[in-house]
């Protein structure tokens, strides 16, 4: 099995599934861009450029003072009551001898561009159970965890509330929240049934 | 009109009860000037720094009801940084030396400390109505000293002030032989009350309309004064999360169902599903239904709440509700007037359950709407024009799409086009908040059509200084101008300055202006008040590349008859 270029998913753009195009710095007008997806609908992770072009992309955590436009009393309001809200899901891994659980609500998105990604899910996901590890973000857009050590690839799935096993990653990541049960860490061999496209 | 005695010209101004009209006969002679002053009961200060409190008391002695406005719009998303100012203290000790009548006070972001809320208490026998909206700088030690002085007490409406909680004692000061209340709106109080007060102070108010209670007060508690309540016609929840025993909810329905003039609900704080089924009985009569702090309901509790509301008007939601919820309100509320759909969470690239289809439904089932905020993050010019066509009646029309600079979902264009069928249809249209991606296009729309717009908010627009120059030319009626990051300069700022005379304030933060242009205005209008906000720990995005000049990080501009100022901190410069 071929394991790509190690690089850590800050670094590799392709890794994070964030296009070169997105963080260059270029004079054009943002979103006038017509080969870029509509945000909505393609890629809910991938941020894109402010007006203001000098500046790096946002993460996907609004980073702009006063923005959005709602009074402090309100979205302190909501942040209380989202500390208090918690998703609690099992987590299996192959392999693995007993399960973990993770708290879906704490978390901002699947992953994210930006270095700090403790918000994020597969990281979190890596930090349990993978000691060395790769976020590959291939060109379908399935995203793979690598244990850099043993080569194992491993394959995110879950549980829908429906009792469906799908792939973690093709919904937006609130509903992903609403209508995950829990988490297998499925190996990439044995994945082949969920592929939309035949494994490698 | 001179030959008339002084009496029948009061009289003939008792039915002008409009300060602009109070306004204009002062200025017709000084035998009406004087009358005018001696018998004015209202009094609006929408600028606190406009005008000195000693001189409004002097002038009005008799007033009211005063109601004064401190910060700008802006300080609401922290871009005004603390300490700028807005201090009641001046308004209240003026108005304690010269107007003892004074009956209401209503204040909007303004810092009002417990020693100024007890020197009001005590210094205005008749008092009886205390309105304070987005204040801080106070403490529950405060309301008590209102509610122990304040005999005459109807009206105590908090709404969303930063409330320092010493505790629930405040509640107990009412005193037994306080039976005048009709309007208590506590919500916005972080802590615990003492129930049992509660409940007697509710049982000893006869008159009682509306009562807004805060998340700490239990179903039950709330059961019981709704039964001593049948002619609330406002109510706020109090705590509806916990998973109570069928009863409790069991009781709240019988006790909601006696409330036959209850016309509005809100608070909901969290509310948990379960509590949804309790409100059916009383969803036919409402007009008025805010579920904007109920994040952990979903669309289809939402729907099934709302499609019981026929008669609504005013609709606040989180986003949450998604367009299919967004077309059951287009279905069921035929008489909806005012809408607003918060977000649920504050990502700029995220996902939002609501789009412009959403809005669209809204628009083709409720032709009468009038008012809307609506956050979202994606939009269309060709959703805009079909939402103007058929909605002709915006007064107000807030979009704000989560993400800035971005374009039209289908074809990637600017929203000038959509932004532009608003402005032209809408021709009532009074407040305008714009958003994504926009050149100076959209402004030219704005100044050609907007005639009667009086407040205009700008995020992220723009290309040049002709952009903010169509609006100050085009916009007749233009009181108030608030503009972020957008690239208007100098020649935009001193481009009409006779014009900010005729309107009460500007702002502008992370634009391209510099101090020179502010000092060239400070210079030029002498009425101005131009305040130069410059703070040390903001990022340091601001570079000095623009002609060498230093940038201006915030700037607001208001017209004053006061002066420069003399409470301003150091990182405030009047020029």
């Amino acid at each position: 099995m071929s394991v790509e270029t190690e690089r850590s998913s800050t670094e590799s753009s392709a890794a994070s599934g964030l296009d070169f195009e997105d963080t260059a710095l270029t004079l054009r007008l943002p979103g006038s861009d017509p080969d870029r997806k509509r945000a909505s609908t393609s890629d809910p992770d991938c941020p894109s450029p402010t007006a203001a072009a000098a500046d790096s992309p946002p993460s996907p955590k609004a980073q702009v003072v006063g923005w959005p436009p709602v009074r402090a009393f309100r979205k302190n309001a909501l942040a209380a009551s989202a500390s208090a809200r918690t998703k609690f899901v099992k987590v299996a891994v192959d392999g693995a001898p007993y399960l973990r659980k993770v708290d879906l609500a704490a978390f901002a998105g699947y992953t994210t561009t930006s270095a700090a990604a403790y918000d994020q899910l597969l990281a979190a996901l890596q930090d349990k159970f993978i000691s060395h590890f790769t976020v590959r973000k291939l060109g379908n857009e399935e995203m793979k965890l690598v244990d850099a050590v043993s080569g194992t690839e491993y394959v995110p799935t879950y549980e829908d509330k429906d009792g469906d096993w799908m792939l973690v990653g093709d919904v937006p990541w609130r509903m992903f929240v609403e209508t995950c049960q829990r988490i297998r860490l499925m190996k990439s061999s044995e994945a082949v049934n969920l592929a939309p496209r035949a494994a490698r | 009109m001179t030959y008339f005695p002084e009496e029948v010209v009061e009289h003939i101004f008792s039915f002008l009860p409009a300060q602009r009209d109070r306004n204009a006969v002062s200025l017709v002679c000084k035998v009406w000037y004087e009358v005018e002053r001696l018998s004015r009961r209202d009094v609006f200060v929408g600028n606190c720094y406009a005008v000195r409190p000693e001189r409004v008391v002097l002038r009005f002695p008799n007033v009211r009801a005063l109601s004064v406005k401190g910060k700008p719009h802006f300080a609401d998303f922290n871009l005004v940084p603390p300490d700028w100012g807005g201090y009641a203290g001046p308004w209240i000790e003026a108005a304690a030396r010269g107007c003892v009548g004074l009956e209401e006070l209503r204040m909007k972001r303004m810092v009002v400390s417990d020693e100024s809320l007890e020197l009001l208490a005590k210094s205005f026998p008749r008092f009886r109505a205390l309105i304070l909206v987005s204040c801080e700088g106070f403490s529950t030690d405060g309301l008590a000293a209102i509610a122990s002085h304040c005999k005459l007490l109807r009206e105590l409406d908090l709404q969303e002030n930063e409330v320092d909680d010493r505790g629930p004692r405040w509640l107990s000061c009412f005193p037994d032989s306080c039976t005048s209340l009709a309007s208590l709106n506590f919500a916005c109080i972080k802590g615990e009350v003492n129930a049992g007060a509660l409940e007697r102070l509710v049982a000893r108010s006869p008159n009682l309309r509306s009562l807004r209670l805060n998340r700490s007060v239990s179903v039950d508690t709330l059961s019981k004064i709704l039964m001593r309540t049948p002619n609330l016609e406002d109510l706020g929840t109090g705590n509806l999360t916990e998973d109570f025993q069928t009863e409790s909810y069991q009781r709240l329905t019988v006790a909601l169902e006696k409330c036959k003039m209850l016309k509005s609900l809100s608070g909901f704080w969290d509310a948990s599903p379960l509590c949804v089924p309790c409100i059916y009985p009383v969803c036919a009569q409402l007009t008025g239904l805010n579920l904007s702090y109920a994040p952990t309901l979903e669309s289809s509790d939402l729907t099934k709440m709302i499609s019981h509301c026929v008669k609504l008007q005013r609709l606040w939601v989180l986003d949450c509700i998604a367009d299919k919820g967004l077309q059951v309100v287009a279905s069921t509320c035929k008489d909806l007037q005012e809408l607003r759909v918060f977000p649920s969470e504050f990502y700029i690239a995220g996902y939002s359950p609501v789009t412009e289809e959403g809005l669209v439904a809204i628009s083709v089932g409720c032709p009468k709407l009038s008012s809307l905020l609506y956050f979202c993050h994606q939009m269309t010019n060709a959703a805009l024009i079909t939402i103007a066509k058929n909605c002709p009646n915006f007064t107000r029309f807030r979009l704000c799409i989560l993400e800035p600079g971005k374009p039209d979902a289908m074809t990637n264009q600017p929203l000038d086009e959509g932004f532009g069928a608003i402005v032209r249809e809408c021709e009532g249209l009074r407040r305008l908040s714009i958003s994504g991606l926009l050149t100076d296009k959209v402004f030219m729309h704005i100044g050609r059509h907007a005639k009667q717009l009086e407040m205009l908010s700008i995020a992220f627009a723009g290309d040049s200084d002709a952009g903010m120059m169509h609006v100050m030319e085009g916009c007749k009626n233009l009181r108030k101008l608030e503009i972020r990051d957008s690239p208007f300069g100098d020649a935009a700022l001193l481009g009409n300055v006779a014009k900010y005379e005729t309107m009460r304030s500007l702002w502008m933060s992370s634009c391209t202006v510099t101090e020179k242009g502010c000092q060239v205005l400070a210079s030029k209008m002498p009425m101005l008040n131009v305040e130069v906000i410059n703070e040390v720990d903001e990022s340091s995005e601001m570079d000095e590349s623009h002609g060498g000049l230093p940038k201006v990080h915030k700037l607001y501009v208001y017209r004053t008859i006061a002066g420069a100022r003399d409470d301003a901190p150091d990182f405030v410069k009047i020029l």
